[in-house]
């Protein structure tokens, strides 16, 4: 199995979050970036269990600068055999969809995997992107991934449910909690992740169809109203009138 | 024209009666599309809600994403739409960023409300921490619309329902299974939701939990280490590497509040905290608190919103 893992790099939970030059751009200062969880823990991690058990081959892809290497190191420390950065900012969905797009086309993937969103934008999207750039089929937000042969089975969430399903290789799958662990780097992965090839690509001539104008804060939350724990009758009157969601 | 694909396989969702909601409320004309088949009595129904027509491939039966964009699209065509609206659903997170690249239309994931005066659209980002003002470059733009951001707004009226062959070729998707627990609500549709965590003590005291659900027509859920350890199902597993909701009453109990669950639940617009600890995190993120013992409190809620049910009949 050839396997290629799109990865982007995310914010730490616990990062505060702000936003500089006006409300315009997220402020980086102070910032530590990860990889992006559902990337990690599950595509990634997944697409090694495979190769271990059937050989093979995987790959990271990135859309990012320099300055993303070292997200890149962290990935290959977890046991991803090579990288490709596309240098490049990723300034949205489908600019980084197009181009990680274009380099998978010069190359033959059995599997392409993704998180199943990014937690900065979460927005679901360069899974599907991909998908349709590629004419492959799409299985999002899978919770387990098995291999035999060409035939790639699924568990995939459905509303109110999940669902088995199997589908031809070449695919694309978003990946969700369940399908790997979390593997922690040892020291041996993080030693070999420093010769391991990180191949930078140019970027294709492409422009992004999106663009954020502004962000805003949550309006803080007003301070919480205790209730009399032997007063249940108060906080369902509380519910009904004042909140008016009962 | 704006066109909304709903999905109909299992009647109309309040989901797909916010979106045709959504539509209407950008102003012009709103045409649906639906695979599957629903009843035209069933879709013609969706007039009420502001669309004007409704056209209907029953041979495609939505499994396949790759099929439900060649459908969307071909409507696309045929309407001239100038904005595509989703739920952003698992359908819709399945279908709309293939779209997109079929159209080289612009994606506003996510929307939590309608355009600003400006044209750009608010989204959730950094998992409910902040938002984002989304402008689309493109003619054509797609919305996909967080569930449970609009209210539907009936009227009266019906529409008309017609076949349409969207052209969508086979699926490429085998389904073996489909495991869908009975009668259960489900997380991302409920308004109103009962949560618990570790201070439960133990899966045999979710009686209680499930009792105030019950009296409330609440889905139940819980945090991250409850469905780790097994006491109830992940797909009940709301914050940050779960399922992410936006109700109108989130009531949680015995949950500490840990950044990574409330990341989960922060779109909630009321969140009532249930904790022996005064101190816990979740305190911060309430709108009402209860300093109290959860096995106490809970049959407590239960009594009382019965009481309040049986006053108002």
């Amino acid at each position: 199995m050839n396997i290629l893992v799109c990865i982007s790099k995310a914010p730490d939970t616990t990062s505060k979050i702000a936003f500089t030059n006006g409300n315009t751009q997220f402020d980086e200062n102070g910032v530590q970036y990860i990889v992006n969880p559902y990337d990690e823990w599950y595509a990634l991690v997944r697409a090694l269990e495979i190769k271990e058990a059937q050989g093979g081959n995987v790959t990271i892809i990135t859309v990012g600068s320099a300055a993303d290497d070292a997200v890149i190191r962290k990935a290959l420390a977890i046991g991803a055999d090579e990288a490709v950065r596309i240098d490049a900012p990723a300034t949205d969905a489908y600019y980084t969809a197009m181009q990680i797009a274009a380099y998978a086309k010069t190359k033959s993937f059995d599997l392409i995997l993704t998180g199943k969103e990014t937690i900065d934008y979460n927005g679901s999207q360069v899974g599907g992107m991909l998908a349709e750039a590629l004419d492959l089929p799409y299985v999002a937000i899978a919770t387990k991934l098995d291999v035999a042969g060409s035939t790639v089975s699924c568990q995939r969430e459905i509303l109110g449910g999940v669902q088995e399903v199997e589908v031809q290789a070449p695919v694309v799958i978003s990946c969700a909690k369940g399908m790997a662990e979390q593997r922690i780097p040892n020291m041996r992965g993080i030693m070999a992740a420093r010769t391991k090839p990180l191949t930078v690509v140019a970027p294709e001539a492409l422009e992004a169809l999106t663009s954020f104008s502004t962000y805003s804060m949550p309006a803080a939350k007003s301070s919480v109203k205790l209730i009399d724990p032997n007063n249940l009758d108060e906080l369902v009157t509380l519910l009904h009138n004042e909140a008016k969601v009962i | 024209m704006n066109l909304v694909y709903i999905n109909s396989t299992n009647g109309l969702s309040k989901a797909a009666l916010e979106t045709v909601t959504y539509a209407k409320k950008l102003g012009g004309e709103v045409l649906v599309v639906t695979n599957g088949n629903a009843s035209a009595d069933t879709l013609s129904t969706l007039g009420a809600y502001g669309a004007s027509g409704v056209l209907q491939d029953p041979s495609i039966d939505g499994q396949d994403p790759s099929q439900l964009v060649k459908l969307v699209a071909a409507a696309a065509q045929k309407a001239n739409a100038s904005t595509i609206v989703f739920s952003h659903d698992l359908v819709g997170k399945a279908v709309a960023p293939r779209l997109s690249v079929r159209l080289k239309a612009g994606l506003v994931a996510g929307a939590v409300a309608l355009p600003e005066a400006d044209g750009s659209i608010k989204v959730n980002v950094f998992s409910g921490k902040a938002f984002g003002f989304v402008r689309v470059n493109s003619s054509v733009r797609i919305i996909s619309l967080l569930p449970n951001s609009i209210q539907p707004e009936q009227t009266s009226g019906s529409c008309s329902v017609e076949a349409f062959d969207g052209q969508a070729g086979t699926s490429s998707i085998v389904v073996k299974a489909t495991k869908k627990p009975e009668g259960a609500i489900a997380l991302p549709e409920a308004e109103l939701v009962v949560s618990a965590g570790r201070g439960l003590k133990g899966p045999e005291n979710w009686g209680m939990v499930e009792d105030l659900a019950s009296a409330l027509g609440a889905a139940t859920a819980c945090s991250r280490p409850v469905a780790d350890i097994g006491w109830r199902p992940h797909h009940e597993h709301v914050g940050q590497t779960g399922v992410a909701i936006r109700p109108n009453l989130y009531i949680a109990a015995g949950i500490s509040g840990a950044i990574q669950h409330l990341a989960g639940v922060n779109g909630s617009k009321v969140i009532v905290v249930i904790n022996t600890d005064a101190e816990a995190p979740f305190f911060k993120a309430a709108d009402y608190g209860i300093v109290g013992d959860a096995f106490e409190v809970l049959p407590r809620f239960t009594e009382a919103v019965k009481r309040f049910k049986a006053a108002q009949h």
